[in-house]
This record gives structure tokens, C-alpha cells and sequence, in this order.
């Protein structure tokens, strides 16, 4: 485990709640709760007291004077790569999960494809005594298999009792079929998701973006959609046959959406992610040549967009995850062939949800607290926060107007490799809170 | 980023107004190769480096003598692997390269965008030698000229390219350049080399090599490499022959002569007859002096000059 120097301590960030604080006139929106107008909100000591349609006569603590934005139970991505332990110089559990909370999430889910891998009980341990004094909570996914080598199956029992959420392989599929029968008939006994990074090792080796046209008129070597859809339909069947919890992971194809579409109409156990690079983005980006728009699964055609936006606006679509991957510098500015898969998008996700799902009326309010808060959790069997008198605050305050780049903010997650830093974005996180403390981007 | 921004990164990114000027000029430069002496000082005074990240002895060659031809001064850097494999990275190269004061730099690289990438990075003309599979410019203009030296017009004109058309960057070169030039381009090969949605390109796709050559002008009959039977593109280097071979009895079958094209190294016996290769209807080896000539022409043009080489 290389040790880099220590960043700037992401504690000064975050401020204790030790008083009283007003979010004035705000739009609060918590379903469940059955919140949806605006209202005034009193946080004091870090949990939620009055919630009421007039301010609080005679408030003397600070107030947050937040317009017309929205308040919503924290926001969870629950796929991120925070590369501790093993790549500290692109990104740890302190900067990852401060970038998380300008992004406008409260919660992260991280996988395992860190060095060491997540396959044993004391890296579970390790990620969770670090995240503890942080803001944001932090939900490792523990390997599927020993090394993520898709061989045999790690520790899961352990890992689960240390507190794994789920179980992937991310970043590699488990291509034997035997083992993630296994992984699926194992982990029910957990009740926790298998998170299926779904591809087909055979059809997309030393392939480097979506075949179609682009990769045709570009000469790179082309992952076939199919190489996703096989995967999906044999771990659908799986899940059928098995009963084990399936979620697969970021989504990008048509026929897979189709598959899990067809799937959850027949009430078999299916969820899925899809990410804000894949509902925002096509292959055509590849034409700049520029690395930041080479990720796995790639970008996609203009049909599977479409695809994605449908299945956002019809409920097949069960979450929004960023598939934060931080790479460094040197890594990304490469050859395009050589350069590694992956961009960072915790910073950018509320962004796009905004200006490419709000905006254009793809979805409305309502479905982001779905995709956003309350699926992603209950795909994980986390509770859902609330907002309401007496609960501790996890709250994510998030304007919906401001314009705003990524280049001209401060970006806290130490990789730069983003197609959007200089894209102008609508919409932008203001402050989180959680654990008693309080993330400010105002 | 096209050609008048100063590079020649594909023939995707050059006008039919550029390539008719690159090809007028090319006649030009033609003619010097034909004097007792082929010097002419045109470039004295450039400094122009041939990067060449694998291996290539006709392109490097071609484009040395080009650049001699015209008095530039040339360096070669020749790597067969990667920089990126040594640790240092191809920006890091060409940086240094540049920090030496290097007005020009021909690139050939293993990966696409190899040549973008450069140019979105060095004050240098950059032209692409070669990126993957994605271009190799130069040689699709050398193909054009050799073409227009045997039919009046591209208008109408229809060229068949023969054989590995997934891992060619001497189709794609092709099938712009022509296309532009109204030309019309049939794609022909095994359906495991023939890559998807190309049709999309503004070309026609067959599988047989005999109808084919009922129906073209122009054959432009790419290298198998050994390589793609290994990995399991098709059974047979043999099976290819008997399939998509060109051989004179297929030829013999056409109402009318086709001219026979190759860009080399021929695989005598594989892709085409060893009696086509050297037959009164190939004109393999003027394309090869005719690739002096066009890069001439580029490196000419780029350097900032006008159609006038007098």
C-alpha cells in the first residue's frame, strides 16, 4: 500500500452542526414522507427539527436563504471507485468522499477493485474505520471472487457481517457460470445484491470503444453490444432459477434494457444502474479521439441513449450511479488504445441529471428521490433517511438554476479525467449534511 | 482539424478542393522525379522528423526521400514498441522532439488518433503516416493519383477494395478520398473483415469476389496479414486465395481490363496471382513513385506553399 502525501484534512471542510440552523423557503420533496411544497426547515444539533410553512418566529441561528432549490433525503451513488487502498495518488476514501459531497451526495457505495481487492474481512474493515469520522457514509461492495478473479468465491459471510453491502467483481465480469450460480444462491442467504459488471471477456478483448459506425469509421476496435447483452440474459436466467438478488450495473445497451424490462414483468429479482456519462453522451464523442471518452461499457449509440432515456422515464431503470473512476494524469493523456477505461463523475452528476434529464423533461422531481435516494438504498438494504421532526439530518440541499462548469469550481477528487469539466452544466449541489456536520458549496 | 489548419491527419478532414489540389501539385513534383536531378530546394530550411512507432520500410523510405527531394533537413526516430511501454509517454516524445526546433512530423503509430493527438499538442504540421486502423492518408492520395493516370475522371468511376477492410487504414483513406471525389467504392472480403455499419460510409458491400469483377474499373487488392488466420478470421490462407484470391482467371472473366492495385508488400500467391501482380494491367509500381511524388506534394503545401513549383 503506497502512502502519498496527505491532502489538505477533509475535516476543515466539513462543519459540525452544533447549532441551529434555518433552510428558509425551501422546496423539500420526501415522498415517503408525503413532503412535496416549501417549506422552513430547522436542523439543530445535526437533527431535524421544526419543518413548517411559516419561518420560526424569532430564529436566532444561522439561516440558509436557499430560493427556490430543493431539499431532498441525501442522495447515494452507489458505484464508485475510490482506489484506497492500492491508488492513493488518484484518489482515497477522504478525497473521494469529498468530491461525493460537492457532488451532492450523502452515501457512496465502493467497489472492489481496489489493491488489495475487497475479498477479505480487513479491507471491509479498513474502508469503514476510515470513512467513520467522514460525512459521507461509505458502503464498501466486497468481491465476488478471490482476487476478482472470477475463480472462487471470496469470504462473502465475513465481508457481509464487516458490513458489504452487495458483491461484484466491477471491472471484470465473472465468466463461469458455475460461480455466479453460486455467488447468487450464497449471497441470499445475506439478502445482498450481486452487482454484475456484464461482459463477455471474449467478445471485447483489446477492444476500446462501442462497435458501430464510430468504431468502423475510426478503426478502434469495437465492443459489441452483444458482448452486454449475453451476460445480462444468462444472469437474469440465473436469477430466476436461483432466487438471488441480480443488479446490473451500468447499463448501456437497448437489448440489455429490453432484457431486465422483460425480466421484472415476470417479477424475477432484477435491478439496474445506468450512468450520467451513458444517458448523456454517444460513440459519436469518440471522434475528438480524446480519452475521457473512453470508459467501460463505452459510450453507446444514439439508439441505445434512447433507449436509456425510456427506460428512465418507464421505471426498467432502478438507479443513477456515477461509475466514479479516477485515473491519473499520465494514464488518461495517452495513445487511445493505451489509455485506461473510466472518468471521474461524482462532481458531475447532479449537473446532468438537471440539465439532460429536468430539463428536457425526460423525468421529473419525484423520480429523482427513486433513482437517486430510495431505490439505490433499498437495492442495498440500507434505510432510506427521512425528513422528518426528530431524525438524525441527511439532507442534500441542490439548486436546480445556477450555470456552472466544472473547470471554474473547485473539484475536490484528485483525478481530473472528466469529458465534462468544460461542458456548461445547469444545476449544482449546495450543501450536504450528514452526521451532524455540513458540507458547503455556498 | 482539416488540412488547411495545416495537417494531414486523414482524407476525412480534406476538402475535394484540397485534393484536387494536392493531386494537380503532385503532377508537378511528378515531373521533377523524372530529371537527371530530383533535388529541387524547396524546403531548405525545414527540419521535418519521420516518427515511426512500428515497423515500415516502403512508407519511411518514401517519405525520406521526399523530404531529401525537396532539401529539407530529415531526422527518423524509429521505435518498434510503444514510448508509452518505456515508461515515458507519446506527448513526452513529441515534446522533446519539438523543444529541437522541428517544423514537421510524419507519424506512424499503432494506435487511432495517434496523429490527432500530436496536433492538438505541438506548433508542428503533423501528417499521419498511419494511425491503427483508422487512416493512412498519404496513401490513399498516391492510390488517387495512380488512378487518375489511368482514367479520365472519378466521376462514375467504380473501385472495388479487396480483403482485410476491418483492419485497413488504407481502405478507410480510400473510400473518403474517392467518395468525395465521385467515385463510386464496392467493399469486398470475408464478413468477418468487413467491419459493421461501413455501408453507413456511402459504400457498397459483396462477398463475392466475381461478381465483383464484373462490375468494377478499378481493383485495389489489400495485404492479408498472416496474423488475422491465426486469430480465426477465416479458416485458411488457402481457402482465402480460393475465395477472394485475384487471379487471372477471375480477370478473364470482365468484359473489360481492370487496373490491379496493391498498396504492398504483396503476398504473392495469397491476395493476388503472382501473373496479376506483374501483368500489363498492374500498376503496383507506380503507385510506389507515385508516393514520392504526393508526399512532395503534402509536405510542400503544408510548409506553406503555392501551386507553383517553379
Amino acid at each position: 500500500m503506497t502512502q502519498i502525501k496527505k491532502m489538505q484534512n477533509p475535516m476543515t471542510k466539513y462543519q459540525t452542526l452544533s447549532g441551529k440552523l434555518l433552510i428558509r423557503d425551501v422546496h423539500v420533496l420526501d415522498p415517503a414522507e408525503k413532503l412535496n411544497s416549501g417549506l422552513h426547515v430547522v436542523i439543530e444539533k445535526g437533527k431535524i427539527g421544526s419543518i413548517g410553512k411559516a419561518a420560526p418566529d424569532g430564529f436566532d441561528g444561522e439561516v440558509i436563504s436557499a430560493g427556490d432549490a430543493l431539499l431532498l433525503p441525501g442522495m447515494i451513488d452507489i458505484h464508485v471507485h475510490l482506489r484506497e487502498p492500492g491508488r492513493e495518488d488518484e484518489e482515497t476514501i477522504k478525497s473521494g468522499t469529498l468530491a461525493a459531497a460537492s457532488g451532492g451526495f450523502t452515501a457512496v457505495a465502493c467497489m472492489p477493485n481496489t489493491d488489495p481487492a475487497i475479498d477479505n474481512q480487513e479491507v471491509v474493515n479498513f474502508i469503514r474505520e476510515e470513512a467513520k469520522p467522514l460525512l459521507v457514509d461509505v458502503y464498501p461492495v466486497a468481491a465476488i471472487t478471490k482476487a476478482r478473479e472470477g475463480k472462487e468465491l471470496a469470504p462473502i459471510a465475513e465481508m457481509a457481517e464487516a458490513g458489504a453491502v452487495g458483491i461484484s467483481d466491477d471491472g471484470s465480469p465473472v465468466m463461469n457460470a458455475e460461480i455466479m450460480r453460486r455467488a447468487l444462491e450464497y449471497s441470499k442467504m445475506f439478502d445482498i445484491p450481486v452487482m454484475g459488471h456484464e461482459e463477455d471477456s471474449n467478445l471485447c478483448k483489446n477492444r476500446h470503444m462501442h462497435e458501430g459506425f464510430y468504431s468502423t469509421k475510426l478503426g478502434i476496435p469495437g465492443i459489441p453490444s452483444v458482448s452486454e447483452e449475453i451476460m445480462v440474459a444468462r444472469d437474469i436466467m440465473l436469477a430466476e432459477y436461483t432466487g438471488g438478488k441480480f443488479h446490473v450495473c451500468h447499463i448501456s445497451t437497448r437489448g440489455s434494457i429490453d432484457l431486465v424490462r422483460q425480466a421484472k414483468a415476470k417479477g424475477i429479482p432484477v435491478t439496474c444502474e445506468v450512468t450520467p456519462h451513458h444517458f448523456t453522451l454517444t460513440d459519436q464523442a469518440v471522434e475528438s479521439f480524446d480519452t475521457n471518452t473512453k470508459m467501460n461499457p463505452p459510450l453507446r449509440s444514439a439508439d441505445d441513449r434512447a433507449a436509456i432515456l425510456e427506460g428512465l422515464r418507464d421505471g426498467t431503470i432502478d438507479v443513477i450511479a456515477s461509475d466514479h473512476a479516477p485515473h491519473s494524469i499520465e494514464e488518461k493523456e495517452a495513445e487511445y488504445i493505451y489509455a485506461p477505461f473510466g472518468i471521474t463523475g461524482l462532481e458531475t452528476g447532479w449537473g446532468l441529471i438537471v440539465s439532460e434529464l429536468l430539463d428536457k423533461k425526460i423525468i421529473e422531481l419525484e423520480d429523482v428521490y427513486r433513482l437517486c435516494v430510495e431505490k439505490p438504498r433499498q437495492i442495498l438494504n440500507l434505510p432510506v433517511p427521512r425528513i422528518k421532526t426528530g431524525d438524525q439530518a441527511n439532507l442534500s440541499l441542490l439548486d436546480l438554476r445556477t450555470a456552472w462548469r466544472l473547470s471554474e469550481k473547485p473539484s475536490y477528487s484528485r483525478s481530473k479525467n472528466t469529458p465534462f469539466g468544460e461542458r456548461p452544466l445547469k444545476g449544482r449541489s449546495l450543501a450536504v449534511i450528514n452526521k451532524g456536520m455540513i458540507f458547503r458549496n455556498i | 482539424m482539416n488540412f488547411k489548419s495545416g495537417h494531414l491527419l486523414g482524407l476525412e478532414y480534406v476538402e475535394r478542393d484540397d485534393i484536387e489540389l494536392i493531386l494537380k501539385t503532385t503532377k508537378s513534383f511528378r515531373e521533377i522525379l523524372d530529371r537527371p536531378i530530383k533535388k529541387v530546394p524547396t524546403l531548405q530550411g525545414k527540419t521535418v522528423v519521420n516518427l515511426f512507432f512500428e515497423p515500415s520500410t516502403r512508407t519511411r523510405i518514401s517519405f525520406e526521400l521526399a523530404e531529401k527531394r525537396l532539401s529539407a533537413d530529415s531526422v527518423n526516430f524509429s521505435s518498434s514498441t510503444s514510448s508509452v511501454k518505456k515508461g515515458e509517454t507519446l506527448l513526452d516524445t513529441a515534446r522533446n522532439i519539438e523543444a529541437m526546433k522541428i517544423d514537421m512530423v510524419v507519424i506512424r503509430h499503432q494506435s487511432p488518433g495517434a496523429a490527432h493527438f500530436l496536433a492538438l499538442n505541438l506548433d508542428a504540421n503533423i501528417i499521419n503516416a498511419g494511425d491503427g486502423a483508422h487512416e493512412h492518408p498519404t496513401q490513399g492520395l498516391l492510390d488517387m493519383v495512380t488512378i487518375a493516370e489511368q482514367h479520365k475522371t472519378f466521376e462514375g468511376l467504380r473501385v472495388g477494395i479487396v480483403g482485410d477492410i476491418a483492419h485497413s487504414r488504407v481502405a478507410l483513406s480510400n473510400i473518403h478520398g474517392l467518395l468525395k471525389m465521385g467515385a463510386k467504392v464496392t467493399l469486398c472480403g470475408p464478413a468477418t473483415l468487413i467491419p459493421r455499419e461501413i455501408d453507413k460510409l456511402g459504400v457498397e458491400v459483396s462477398y463475392n469476389i466475381d461478381d465483383l469483377i464484373q462490375n468494377v474499373d478499378v481493383l485495389n487488392v489489400l495485404r492479408i496479414q498472416l496474423e488475422r488466420q491465426d486469430s480465426g478470421f477465416f479458416p485458411s490462407l488457402r481457402e482465402y486465395h480460393n475465395y477472394f484470391g485475384i487471379t487471372r482467371e477471375r480477370l478473364e472473366k470482365a468484359t473489360r481490363p481492370i487496373t490491379i492495385m496493391h498498396p504492398g508488400p504483396i503476398n504473392r500467391g495469397v491476395e493476388i496471382a503472382s501473373d496479376v501482380a506483374d501483368s500489363e494491367h498492374s500498376v503496383i509500381l507506380n503507385q510506389v513513385t507515385n508516393g514520392v511524388a504526393v508526399r512532395m506534394a503534402i509536405l510542400y503545401l503544408l510548409a506553406g506553399g503555392e501551386h507553383d513549383t517553379n
